[in-house]
C-alpha cells in the first residue's frame, strides 16, 4: 500500500523546549515547518522543569558570562567542549530577554527586572561563592517556559501534527537524510515526511532507569532512530543523578529549594554538605553532592527506618517564601509523601534525571561523525537539539538551568543555521524506494507477535538491570555484568508480542516500539560506561579512586575524549574534547574542588 | 495487606465495538500503587488493550484527565486511598471519544486557539527585559499555571451544549491572563472578542469548573473579572 507523503521544508520531530525554539524561528522566517509530537505540545517532559534557566543577567548580585563560562567548563570535569560552552554561556542573556518579550511570566525583582535565584555549581568569580544566575518563574519554570513558546508557534502558524510517533530516518543511498516515517496513533497509519531537513528534538531517555524524575514518554526515540540509521550516540555512559528525588515517588524537588537555601541533613541532623563542600555546601554540582549523600546512606548515616534516604529540610525558610517560592515543591510533598515541607523534612534519594550524551552535534546543531578521518563530518538533513542531542555542552556533569538554556540556546541557532544556509531556496532530494518499508516491517512483526513477552516486563527487567548496573555507583565488575545482561535482554526484546492489535489509538504498540529506542539507548550506556577506565563528573568508578597522579580518578592523558557507540555490533570510537573556546583562554583542567 | 478494588471501566474501539460498553476488573494492589494511575498501569498489564493517556505521572502535563467517580480529575493525582473500593472510570463527557478513556480533544483547543492565547505588544522591545512591577506580576498567578487538561470545560454544562461557541472555563481562565497581564497591548480586543451572547455569557456561574481543577486555579472568578470589565466598558 502506498504510504501518504507529507512534504516540508523542516520536520521537526519533539515538541519540547528545544523542538518549539526552533520551529518558531523557523516559522518566523516563513518557512514550512511539521513539528511532530507523540503527545500535545504542552504535555511534553520540558513542562516538568521548576527550577530556573541559566543566564548572567547580573539582576542581582554581580555576575557575567566568563563566570557562567568557567562554572560549566568545570561542572562539566573537563568533556564539555569549550566552544560549545561559550557559546551557550555568551548567548544566555538574550534568549532569556527573548524569552520574556514573548510573554514569559517570569517572577520580579522590586525592581521590575526578573528574579534569579542560586543553584547548584553557579558561582561568581571562578568559584568564589555562589551566585543568583537562575532565571525563575516560582518553581514551575519549565511550564511557564513551555506554554510561552506554544503560544507563540500558535501565533506563527507552525503546522503540528499531535499524537503522531516518529519511528524511523530516511537515508539516501549517499548517506543524506531526506525524511522520518511516522505513526498518526489515532488511526494506526504509517505516513512518510519528505523534508529537507529533518531536526530531532525528542528529549531524553530517562526511561531506561526504575527510578526517574522523567516523564513515561521519555523513551530516548531519537537515539533509537539515530542508532538504527547507522549514527553514532556520544558520551552515553554519563547520566545525572539528581540529589533530590522524592524518596520511594522519583518526583524531582527542584534543587531551587537549596537555591533558597534548603539543607541536606542526614540522621543525626548534620548539614554534611559542610565537611565535603565547604565553599559551596549544598549548592556544589550534582554528581558531587549525589555522591556525598550515597557516601552518607553507606556509612549509616541516612534516615529513617532503614537508613536509605537524606533528608532535605526547608523548615527554616517560612511558609510565606515556601508558597512564593516554591508552591509545587510544597504541593508534591503533600502528594507524594504526606508530608509538609513548611513544618517537617522531606525523604529524598539521588534519582536518574538527565542524559548528557545524545547524538552528536555542532553548535549549529548539524549531526557530526567521523569520516575519512575527519572526526565531525556533517551529515547533511539531519540536525540534533535539545536532551537528544550532545553538542556537547554538559560534558561528564550537567549544571542545574543549564539544559533549559541549552534547548532555547540551540533551539534558536539550528533555526537560523537552516535559514542563513538558505534552506527555503533549496529543493527536496528525491526519496528512495520504499522509504517506509522498514518502519512498516518493525510494525507488522508486532502485528503478527504470539506468544512472546509483554514489553513493559522486558522494559522493567531493562531499568531494573540499569538502575544496578549503571547507577550513582559504579564498579568495574558490575559493569561488566550491566553489559552482558542488557545484551540478553536485547535478545528478548526482539520477541515481543501484543495482545492488543488494534489499529484506533493502540497504546500498547506505542509502548512496544518505544522498547525498541529504549533497548539502544541502554546498550549505548552499558557499553560505553564498561569501556570508560577512569572517573569523571558523573561516571565514578569505585575501581578508579583519588591518587596524585589522577585526581579524584580523572585521567586527562588517557580518558579526556568522547565516546561514540555505534550500534551494529556495540562498536566503540573516541573523538578529542574541544578544548579551544571560540575567543577566550581555554581553562584548563584542575582537580574539583567545591 | 490485601487491598482488592473493583473497576468498572468504560471501553469503547471503534474498530472491533459497535457500541461503548463497561467493562469489570478485579485487581489486588499490594500498596505500591499509590496513586490511581499507578492501579491502572498495574491493570494495563492484565489486559494491554485498555488505552488511556498519561505522561508526567506528577500533575504538571494534562494527558490523564478523565471522570472518576462521576467526578473529573487526574489519575496521577488522585490518591488510591481517597477513592472507595469500587472505582468507576469514563472518559472526560462531552468530548466526542477516540478510544476508551482517550478523548479527542479538538473543541477544547480550538476555544483556547481562539482567545488568541498569546501577548500581543508592537512596541519595539528594550535591549533587555521588559520591566514588570511584581504587584503587575501577581495578577498572573491563579492564571498562568494552567496545565489544559480540559477537566473544568468537560465538567460545565454550558460547555456540554455549545462546545462550539462557549469558550469554556480553561479558555476563559487563560483569556483573562493575558488582559491581566500588563506587557499586554490589545487588552480592548481582547474584550470585544468575548463580548457575545455565547463566548462569554453561557457562563451562568454553575463553578463545578472550580470544584475540580486539580491546581486549585478558579476559572469562575477570572470570568467573573471579565465580565466586570465589560460592564465598566459599557
Ligand atoms: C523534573 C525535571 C525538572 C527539571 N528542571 C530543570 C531546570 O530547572 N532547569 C533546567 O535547565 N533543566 C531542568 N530539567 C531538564 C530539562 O527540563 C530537560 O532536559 C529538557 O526540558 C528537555 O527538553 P527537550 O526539548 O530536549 O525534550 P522534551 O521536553 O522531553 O520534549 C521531547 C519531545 O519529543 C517528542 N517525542 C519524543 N519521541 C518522539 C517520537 N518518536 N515521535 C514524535 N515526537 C517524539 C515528545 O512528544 C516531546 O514533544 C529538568 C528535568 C526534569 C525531568
Ligand atoms: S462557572 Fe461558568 S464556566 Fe464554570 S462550570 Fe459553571 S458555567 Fe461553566
Ligand atoms: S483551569 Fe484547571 S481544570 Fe481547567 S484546564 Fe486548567 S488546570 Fe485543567
Ligand atoms: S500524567 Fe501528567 S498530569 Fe497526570
Amino acid at each position: 500500500m502506498a504510504q501518504t507523503i507529507h512534504k516540508y521544508d523542516a520536520v521537526v520531530v519533539g515538541a519540547g523546549g528545544a523542538g518549539m525554539r526552533c520551529s518558531l524561528q523557523l516559522a518566523k522566517a516563513g518557512l514550512r515547518v511539521a513539528v511532530l509530537s507523540k503527545v500535545f505540545p504542552t504535555r511534553s517532559h520540558t513542562v516538568a522543569a521548576q527550577g530556573g534557566i541559566g543566564a548572567s543577567l547580573g539582576n542581582m548580585d554581580e555576575d557575567n558570562w566568563h563566570y557562567h563560562f568557567y562554572d560549566t567548563v568545570k561542572g562539566s570535569d573537563w568533556l564539555g567542549d569549550q566552544d560549545a560552552i561559550e557559546f551557550m554561556c555568551r548567548e544566555a542573556p538574550k534568549v532569556v530577554y527573548e524569552l520574556e518579550h514573548m510573554g514569559m511570566p517570569f517572577d520580579r525583582n522590586p525592581d521590575g527586572t526578573i528574579y534569579q535565584r542560586p543553584f547548584g555549581g553557579h558561582s561568581a568569580k571562578y568559584g568564589e561563592k555562589p551566585v543568583p544566575r537562575a532565571c525563575a518563574a516560582a518553581d514551575r519554570t519549565g511550564h511557564a517556559m513551555l506554554h510561552t513558546l506554544y503560544q507563540n508557534n500558535v501565533r506563527n502558524k507552525t503546522q503540528f501534527f499531535v499524537e503522531w510517533m516518529a519511528l524511523d530516518l530516511i537515508r539516501d543511498s549517499e548517506g543524506d537524510v531526506v525524511g522520518v516515517t511516522a505513526l498518526e496513533m489515532e488511526t494506526g497509519e504509517v505516513a512518510i515526511f519528505h523534508a529537507k531537513c529533518v531536526l530531532l528534538a525528542t528529549g531524553g531517555a530517562g526511561r531506561i532507569f526504575a527510578a526517574s524524575t522523567n516523564a513515561f514518554i521519555n523513551t530516548g526515540d531519537g537515539l533509537g532512530m539515530a542508532a538504527r540509521a547507522g549514527i553514532p550516540l556520544e558520551d552515553m555512559e554519563f547520566w545525572q543523578f539528581h540529589p533530590t528525588g522524592v524518596h520511594n515517588a522519583g518526583v524531582l524537588l527542584t534543587e531551587g529549594c537549596r537555591g533558597e537555601g534548603a539543607i541536606l541533613r542526614n540522621k543525626h541532623g548534620e548539614r554534611f554538605m559542610e565537611r565535603y563542600a565547604p565553599k559551596l555546601k549544598d549548592l556544589a554540582p550534582r554528581d558531587f553532592v549525589s555522591r556525598c549523600m550515597d557516601q552518607e546512606i553507606k556509612e549509616g548515616r541516612g534516615c529513617g527506618p532503614n537508613g536509605d534516604y537524606i533528608a532535605l529540610d526547608l523548615t527554616h525558610l517560612g511558609g510565606e517564601t515556601i508558597m512564593k517560592r516554591l508552591p509545587s515543591v510544597h504541593e508534591i510533598g503533600k502528594n507524594f509523601a504526606n508530608v509538609d515541607v513548611i513544618k517537617e523534612p522531606i525523604p529524598v534519594v539521588p534519582t536518574i534525571h538527565y542524559q548528557m550524551g545524545g547524538v552528536p552535534t555542532n553548535i549549529h546543531g548539524q549531526v557530526v561523525v567521523p569520516k575519512n578521518g575527519t572526526p565531525n563530518s556533517i551529515i547533511n538533513g539531519l540536525y540534533a537539539i535539545g536532551e537528544a542531542s550532545c553538542v556537547s555542552v554538559h560534558g561528564a556533569n550537567r549544571l542545574g538551568t543549564n539544559s533549559l538554556l541549552d534547548l532555547l540556546v540551540f533551539g534558536r541557532a539550528a533555526g537560523n543555521h537552516l535559514i542563513d544556509t538558505a534552506l527555503a531556496s533549496k529543493s527536496h532530494k528525491p526519496l528512495p524506494a520504499n522509504a517506509a518499508d522498514y518502519s512498516l516491517s518493525r510494525i507488522d512483526v508486532l502485528d503478527k507477535s504470539s506468544g512472546g513477552e509483554y514489553p513493559q516486563d522486558v522494559a522493567n527487567d531493562l531499568r531494573k538491570t540499569m538502575q544496578l548496573h549503571a547507577g550513582v555507583f559504579r564498579t568495574q565488575a558490575s559493569m561488566d555484568e550491566g553489559v552482558s545482561k542488557v545484551l540478553a535482554i536485547d535478545e528478548r526484546a526482539k520477541h515481543l508480542s501484543l495482545k492488543d492489535k488494534s489499529k484506533i489509538f493502540n497504546t500498547a504498540r506505542i509502548e512496544a516500539l518505544e522498547v525498541a529506542n529504549l533497548m539502544e539507548a541502554a546498550k549505548a550506556t552499558m557499553v560505553s560506561a564498561a569501556a570508560r577506565k577512569e572517573s569523571r563528573g558523573a561516571h565514578t568508578v569505585d575501581d578508579y579512586g583519588d591518587t596524585p597522579e589522577h585526581p579524584l580518578g580523572r585521567n586527562d592523558v588517557e580518558w579526556m575524549k568522547h565516546t561514540l557507540w555505534y550500534s551494529e555490533g556495540n562498536r566503540l570510537d573516541y573523538k578529542p574534547v574541544n578544548l579551544k573556546p571560540l575567543t577566550v583562554e581555554s581553562i584548563p583542567p584542575v582537580k574539583r574542588t567545591f | 495487606m490485601a487491598d482488592k478494588r473493583i473497576f468498572e471501566i468504560y471501553r469503547y474501539d471503534p474498530d472491533t465495538d459497535a457500541k461503548p460498553r463497561m467493562q469489570t476488573y478485579e485487581v489486588e494492589l499490594d500498596g505500591s500503587e499509590r496513586m490511581l494511575l499507578d492501579a491502572l498501569m498495574k491493570l494495563k498489564k492484565q489486559d494491554d488493550s485498555i488505552s488511556f493517556r498519561r505522561s508526567c505521572r506528577e500533575g504538571v502535563c494534562g494527558s490523564d484527565a478523565m471522570n472518576i467517580n462521576g467526578k473529573n480529575g487526574l489519575a496521577c493525582l488522585t490518591n488510591m486511598l481517597t477513592l472507595p473500593q469500587k472505582v468507576t472510570l469514563r472518559p472526560l463527557p462531552g468530548l466526542p471519544v477516540v478510544r476508551d478513556l482517550i478523548v479527542d480533544m479538538s473543541q477544547f483547543f480550538k476555544q483556547y486557539h481562539s482567545i488568541k492565547p498569546y501577548i500581543v505588544n508592537e512596541t519595539p522591545p528594550p535591549e533587555k527585559e521588559r520591566l514588570q512591577s511584581q504587584e503587575d506580576r501577581e495578577e498572573l498567578n491563579g492564571l498562568y499555571e494552567c496545565i489544559l487538561c480540559a477537566c473544568c470545560s468537560t465538567s460545565c454544562p454550558s460547555f456540554w451544549w455549545n462546545p462550539d461557541k462557549f469558550v469554556g472555563p480553561a479558555g476563559l481562565l487563560a483569556a483573562y491572563r493575558f488582559i491581566a497581564d500588563s506587557r499586554d497591548q490589545v487588552k480592548e480586543e481582547r474584550l470585544e472578542n468575548l463580548e457575545d451572547p455565547y463566548r462569554l455569557f453561557r457562563c451562568h456561574t454553575i463553578m463545578n469548573c472550580v470544584d475540580v481543577c486539580p491546581k486549585g486555579l478558579n476559572p469562575t472568578k477570572a470570568i467573573g473579572k471579565i465580565k466586570e470589565m465589560l460592564v465598566k466598558r459599557a
